[in-house]
């Protein structure tokens, strides 16, 4: 029974992990794309603020490539925490969504910072009984109490959002009810077991502790308390290890969207490293079957691309 | 139905899904702003309703209406190979990774719609939303492709009625990518809109015959959509160089074949044919220059439209190989875009993945070398800006922008050769834009009524734009104005817009592109190159 919580923890957290990885190498192992950039992209130097490239330069090949990480990060970072990109173009589900994602952002603040002095606590208790342990138990419920809190709200505007706008409505699916019910179940079970039973989080610094140290020991308190935090933990587990198995996933998904297509703007030059792969995909067969292709998945893309039309064959 | 109610309407029922209601669009502003400024949409004939699958006011594609149950079966398992394959690595490396990027992360927030001039110019009919094209066919992904649950990812019937109408709603967006750009987490309706067109071209043979027949395929039998072979096109130019010495008071002599040269032109063939001023223009400016530089002869290779960048994708690869293997076949250093987004686009960015080893000849848009000519770089011109004294608005093709990030070399010209007080920006401008509505090959495309379709709803926000940018202008239809559209496409669609609405007749607004500009603006050149008739 005591080692219930720390064993859903682990396995979820192990599914959470193993099941990025999977998305993550997805997405990385596909083929390499026709270019599809977007402008504005936020590494060129010196024109991101208007969305220019170096394609405005005469002989831009002969000019060294240039990139500003800075420039990403500008643009990501915000986009990341304030989902900037919402409140412009969609004020009305920004309202909603930012306090949604930004108290997730919080809640997993808040298990880091438990992480963290937990692992710190083990090596240098000292350092956790003085000013320092302090300030890092008030950050851990600022953000524990905040995020959840945020996340509920928004988790409440953007149900009632799908459910009562008829813009959304029609697109909407019950496993997009239920996975905002399932977030609203989860940090709300979570909230109302911290408020009763766990105001200062020492229950939860506590297990989070024996989860960091591996030392897997009873969770303090009577039987409903154990319960009840055993239960927020297989729920906020389940939803942990439920995530990337869902389009939630899209926090993988966007990372390649911007990198991979949307900024990339990496050039093909002639002799560069560019060519081997886009050869090895020239070269791969086409099956599409309309008239003018004649795929049979034999021919190769470069078969197809230099078929001549010009004396007089018509398909 | 004037409008769906649900992404399932789509297999459903025998009428039209939507009808445009001029007096629910956003009206125009002044002096567009009355109902009777407007004229009617022209309703498609009844043969053609009989005949055809109808989506809403107009047809794009001509989809003959299955007669039997064995050609209603017969499009649905064609469409759904073709969708399989759109997944399958080797069928469709070319797009794969935006595809399923698009295909598993929407979040359905909407947020697209409210960035698409066509939903917004529609009076927000939910037919024409990004989205709705999407959703169905993201329905179709997680059904057919992955089996997985409908209760997770929504139903829909695979009906004929389903795939038809899919397919010619994949003809009702310019593909201008505006709706991805604000996306939060990146998903790109407007590649979904042109994956669908692909299943329907590579797999169904099905495609808008401007586009395939009279377009791509054209180019690849004869060198060029206009049906010119390489004779006819050089006695076109060289016609071209007469009138164009003529008007502007000094010799202007195409170069053609010159083999080593520094810079291979190709011009959309287009100007050749309907703006041939244009193709003066660049010649009178590349001479003065001192530039060394030819055009080609070779099959295609004086025509730079590529079609397939906005249906298919074997006939991009095939015409942008025509292009790179005509600038090997001449030894130059590049290949210069003349005033043509799509085929800047297609060549300069898209064909880079299709370019490999001796026919990988660097390629550039004309837009930072007229830059620089302007600037004084080469062989020195002399420009007199006040030449140019009339009021110039400047519309952003989306493919120089949006897509190619190519936002201030025009900027700059036209701050060199038009008078300050004289030049009005759009709003939005730059990478912002709103699409011409001619996007996507629209242009181009007029049959049935699909031109007065487009002119009540692709090309309405451009029109607005327009008349907003020239909204202190005096309206009188010798009040001259120019509209500087560096794009053969965007210049066709604003021509049949302007006439649509007889803006030139009655309120003087003009367009052209931006090397008559700089030909009007040539100090050497006799004034009075750009002419104010309507040709």
């Amino acid at each position: 029974m005591e080692l219930i919580p720390y064993v859903v923890a682990y396995i979820a957290v192990g599914i959470f992990v193993i099941a990025c990885l999977a998305r993550f190498f997805m997405w990385s192992r596909m083929p390499m794309h026709m270019r599809w950039e977007l402008y504005p992209v936020a590494h060129e130097p010196g024109r991101a603020h208007y969305g220019g490239s170096y394609l405005e330069e005469v002989d831009w090949w002969k000019k060294p490539r240039e990139s500003s990480l800075w420039g990403e990060l500008k643009a990501m970072v915000p986009e990341i925490l304030f989902l900037v990109a919402l409140k412009e173009n969609n004020k009305k589900m920004w309202n909603v969504s930012f306090p949604f994602h930004f108290g997730l952002y919080l809640v997993i603040g808040c298990t880091a910072l438990m992480m963290g002095t937990a692992v710190l606590g083990a090596i240098s208790p000292s350092i956790m009984a003085g000013g320092f342990g302090k300030l890092l138990r008030v950050a851990i419920m600022a953000c524990g109490y905040g995020g959840l809190g945020l996340s509920l709200l928004g988790a409440l505007g953007l149900l009632s959002r799908r459910l009562g706008d008829a813009e959304l409505k029609d697109f909407t699916s019950p496993a997009d009810i239920f996975n905002l019910v399932f977030f609203l179940l989860a940090f709300g079970f979570t909230l109302a077991n911290l408020v009763l039973f766990d105001r200062d989080f020492s229950r939860s610094f506590a297990f989070v502790y024996g989860l960091v140290t591996f030392n897997m020991v009873p969770l303090p308190g009577g039987s409903t308390q154990a319960w009840m935090t055993t239960i927020s933990v297989i729920l906020m587990g389940a939803l942990v290890a439920y995530i990337p198995m869902t389009h939630m996933s899209h926090f993988i998904g966007k990372y390649f969207a911007y990198h991979a297509i949307r900024w990339n703007d990496a050039p093909n030059l002639k002799g560069g490293d560019q060519e081997a792969p886009i050869n090895d995909l020239l070269h791969r067969p086409v099956s599409w079957s309309a008239p003018h292709i004649q795929g049979d998945g034999k021919k190769t893309w470069a078969d197809v691309a230099t078929r001549d039309f010009s004396k007089g064959n018509t398909q | 139905m004037n409008q769906p109610k649900s992404v399932k309407d789509i297999s459903r029922g025998d009428e039209p899904l939507a009808a445009i209601d001029k007096n629910k669009q956003p009206p125009l502003p002044p002096p567009y702003d009355t109902p009777e400024s407007i004229p009617d949409i022209k309703p498609l004939s009844d043969k053609a309703r009989e005949s055809y699958v109808v989506l809403d006011d107009t047809i794009a594609l001509n989809i003959p209406r299955p007669k039997s149950r064995e050609e209603e079966e017969k499009l649905v398992n064609s469409f759904l190979a073709g969708f399989r394959r759109l997944f399958n690595e080797s069928d469709n490396w070319t797009f794969l990774q935006p595809l399923v990027m698009s295909m598993e992360h929407c979040a359905k927030c909407q947020t697209c719609s409210d960035a698409c001039h066509i939903y917004e110019e529609s009076g927000r009919n939910p037919l024409y939303r990004p989205t709705y094209r999407s959703e169905i066919m993201r329905r179709i992904y997680y059904k057919y492709v992955k089996n997985a649950s409908t209760w997770v990812h929504g139903d829909i019937d695979l009906n004929w009625k389903t795939v038809a109408r899919l397919i010619e709603l994949s003809y009702r967006c310019n593909v201008c990518r505006r709706c991805a750009q604000t996306c939060p987490i990146g998903v790109d309706n407007a590649l979904l809109a042109r994956e669908i067109r692909k299943i329907a071209s590579q797999e169904m043979g099905i495609a808008a015959v401007e586009l395939h027949d009279r377009g791509s395929m054209l180019q690849l039998q004869v060198g060029s959509s206009t049906g010119m072979n390489s004779l006819v096109v050089k006695d076109n130019v060289e016609f071209i160089d007469e009138d164009t010495s003529e008007k502007l008071g000094f010799e202007v002599k195409t170069p053609w074949d010159k083999k080593g040269a520094d810079i291979l032109l190709i011009h959309n063939a287009g100007e050749i044919m309907a703006w041939p001023e244009n193709v003066g223009c660049f010649t009178a400016l590349f001479n003065e220059a001192g530039l060394n530089w030819t055009m080609s002869s070779e099959l295609a290779a004086y025509d730079s439209i590529n079609y397939g960048v906005w249906y298919d994708d074997v006939q991009f690869a095939r015409t942008a190989l025509l292009h790179a293997k005509a600038a090997k076949d001449l030894g130059v250093k590049k290949i210069v875009l003349g005033e043509c987004g799509h085929a800047h686009k297609a060549l300069t960015v898209i064909a880079d993945k299709v370019l490999t080893g001796e026919v990988n000849t660097p390629r550039e848009s004309c837009m930072p070398l007229l830059r620089d000519i302007v600037a004084g770089k080469y062989q020195k011109i002399e420009f007199d800006p006040s030449r140019n004294n009339f009021p110039v608005t400047l519309h952003d093709p989306c493919n120089y922008v949006r897509l190619m990030g190519i936002v201030m070399p025009q900027r700059e010209i036209l701050k060199k050769i038009v008078p300050k007080k004289q030049f009005r920006e759009m709003e939005p401008h730059g990478v912002h834009n709103y699409c011409c509505g001619g996007g996507s090959g629209f242009a181009i495309m007029s049959g049935h009524n699909f031109g007065d379709w487009r002119h009540h709803m692709t090309g309405r926000r451009k029109f607005r734009q327009v008349l907003e940018a020239f909204g202190n202008e005096p309206m009188g239809p010798e009040d001259y104005k120019y509209i500087c559209a560096p794009c053969s496409n965007c210049k066709g669609q604003l021509r049949d817009i302007i006439e649509y609405y007889d803006a030139f007749n009655k309120h003087g607004i003009y367009y052209g592109g931006l090397v008559e500009l700089m030909c009007n603006a040539m100090a050497k050149a006799q004034p009075g190159f750009i002419d104010w008739e309507w040709h």
